[in-house]
């Protein structure tokens, strides 16, 4: 039964899927409680130009993708923060500007030599142990940072206009979060991909909304939930033969409709 | 006389001093050529229709509204910097969302959150702090209780207990006693008077529709809509020598009663 913990990529993949799932329930928590899900759609698909951008011009994805997820998910919150245009198209805009540009570039690069297919879908065969280092450096930081603005993050997408009254730097916090939500995009492509990891920036955090009333029992029990699926979805996608990141994002959304059922439950309750 | 009648100065600390302030929202002006005053140790009643201008002249004062034209300075300094520091703000609509994991005890705390500074989780003494206010606003019994749980007037209390926290000098309440029961308003009312009072002389600056309650509870009550139209002590009629000196040459004094009539009526668009 443990056989599949013996392959090599397996605990390549484990391993990186064991970091991420910290890094993206923490993260998913705040993009819950900021309602940031759809931001976390738009900033995932712009991941995919800056992939297809690395293709072109010949520099490493991650590091393309790095740029081009953060400019967006920061052109984003600056166009989103304008009276004249809601955050929703202004989302909905950049999002499918980024991935044009991605399809435009991979037409125009005509090289097949980076598997765009891996980064959309997620490939864990390919997780190589420099792909685990950047996501336990970039997860590290990610976490770290949180773990400085954690209660001023928590102030701002409880009520943002009181929390600028006190003296907390609001437009500051929300590109500094953006840029935090690229980052964790771009970390996690690799093994769940880009169509997928926006379900993972939010399932976790929804998941633990549902039956938790404290902060602090809803960070960790969407950790539980993103652990939980990260790793019985690893396993059964290795037995199942099914795509690994669709596999984990299916068993995190059994897990929020079970946990759904619960928190109706309990509310009926009391 | 006594020293310390010698020793006050005659003319009390200017908190808010707002001069000839105009705001525009899609081409409506919203605020007309704005005077006001708000002194150390006063409560400041401002009252007006709905669409009067009320919220916004408030959130002016506290930096979330740039103006397109005027001054205001906040303890002598623009608003948006350091001033905002000793200010506590009650918003008439609160953004808050029930179902955000936070219990009314957290609420409170957050308002304490500048002054613990980067990385620091809140201390014992914080959460004391938070509790006492809590008590003063008749919450304490619901400090552990779920914020989303709490009814409307109860979650105004406890946002009345956050604006307190951080011991402001200067309080902002947009429609205070929206929702709170009539127990709970003179309680409230008791409370502000009870800061005025106290060593610290805090200000409040206080919205409310209710002109009653304003003039029973205010020691001068400015009518808004759009423009300031009656600005004087609630028990005594204004002369307009002084109403000059006061509040400044530029000011419209419109004659009317200290019941403020118009203030009642519909706003006009002047545009
Ligand atoms: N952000 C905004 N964008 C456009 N118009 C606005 C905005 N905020 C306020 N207004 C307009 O400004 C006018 C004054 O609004 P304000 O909220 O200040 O009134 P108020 O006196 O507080 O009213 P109420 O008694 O209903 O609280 C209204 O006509 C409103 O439509
Ligand atoms: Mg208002």
């Amino acid at each position: 039964m443990t056989e599949w913990l013996h392959m090599g990529f397996m605990q390549n993949a484990l391993a990186a899927g064991i970091l991420l799932s910290i890094v993206l329930a923490v993260v998913s928590c705040f993009v819950v409680l900021r309602k940031f899900s759809f931001i976390g759609v738009g900033v995932a698909h712009s991941a995919f130009g800056g992939v297809a951008l690395g293709a072109l011009i010949g520099v490493s994805p991650t590091v393309s993708a790095i740029v081009f997820a953060v400019c967006v998910a920061n052109a984003i919150g600056v166009v989103g923060n304008q009276k004249r245009l809601s955050a929703d198209t202004a989302i909905g805009i950049f999002f499918s500007l980024a991935m044009a540009l991605g399809i435009i570039f991979i037409g125009l690069s005509n090289t097949y030599n980076v598997d765009l297919f891996g980064y959309l879908f997620g490939n864990i065969l390919a997780i190589t142990h420099q792909d685990i280092l950047i996501i336990a450096v970039l997860g590290s930081l990610v976490l770290a940072s949180i773990r400085l603005f954690f209660k001023e993050l928590l102030f701002v997408a409880f009520d943002s206009e009181v929390a600028h009254v006190s003296g907390i730097p609001v437009m500051f916090l929300d590109h500094f979060f953006l840029t935090i939500l690229a980052l964790t995009v771009v970390i996690s492509m690799k093994v769940v991909g880009i169509i997928l990891v926006s379900a993972l920036l939010v399932i976790p955090g929804a998941a633990a909304a549902q039956i938790t009333d404290r902060y602090g029992a809803m960070f960790a029990v969407a950790i539980a939930v993103a652990l939980f699926s990260t790793i019985g979805g690893l396993c059964i996608s290795y037995y199942a033969d099914l795509a690994s990141g669709a596999t984990i994002v299916t068993l995190a959304s059994l897990i929020f409709f079970v946990f759904f059922g619960i928190g109706k439950w309990l509310k009926g309750k009391g | 006389m006594t020293a310390c009648q010698i020793m006050t100065s005659p003319e009390p600390d200017i908190l808010v001093d707002i001069s000839d302030v105009w705001v525009r929202f899609d081409g409506k002006w919203v605020l007309k050529s704005i005077y006001l005053k708000c002194y150390e140790g006063e409560i400041l009643g401002i009252v007006g229709p709905n669409g009067g201008g009320k919220s916004t002249l408030l959130k002016v004062i506290l930096g979330l509204i740039a103006p397109i034209k005027g001054t205001i300075l906040l303890f002598g300094q623009k608003p948006g910097g350091q001033a905002r520091l000793n200010v506590g703000y009650l918003p008439q609509i609160s953004h808050a969302d029930r179902s955000f994991p936070v219990t009314a005890l957290d609420v409170v705390i957050m308002g304490l959150y500048q002054q613990m500074g980067l990385f620091t989780r809140f201390r014992p003494r914080h959460r004391q702090a938070a509790l006492e206010k809590l008590e003063q606003v008749g919450m304490a019994d619901h400090a552990d209780k779920p914020f989303g749980v709490l009814s409307g007037g109860q979650q105004q209390r406890v946002q009345i207990a956050r604006a307190l926290v951080s011991d402001p000098r200067l309080l902002v309440l947009d429609e205070p006693s929206t929702g709170v029961d009539s127990v709970g308003q003179e309680d409230f009312y008791e409370l502000l008077a009870g800061l005025r009072d106290s060593l610290q002389r805090i200000s409040v600056i206080m919205v409310s529709h209710d002109i009653g309650v304003v003039t029973s509870h205010a020691d001068r009550v400015a009518c808004l809509n759009r423009e300031i139209h009656y600005h004087g002590e609630t028990d005594s009629d204004m002369d307009s020598d002084i109403h000059q000196k006061v509040f400044g040459r530029n000011l419209k004094v419109m004659v009317h009663d200290a019941r403020c009539v118009s203030c009642n009526m519909r706003h006009v668009d002047h545009d």
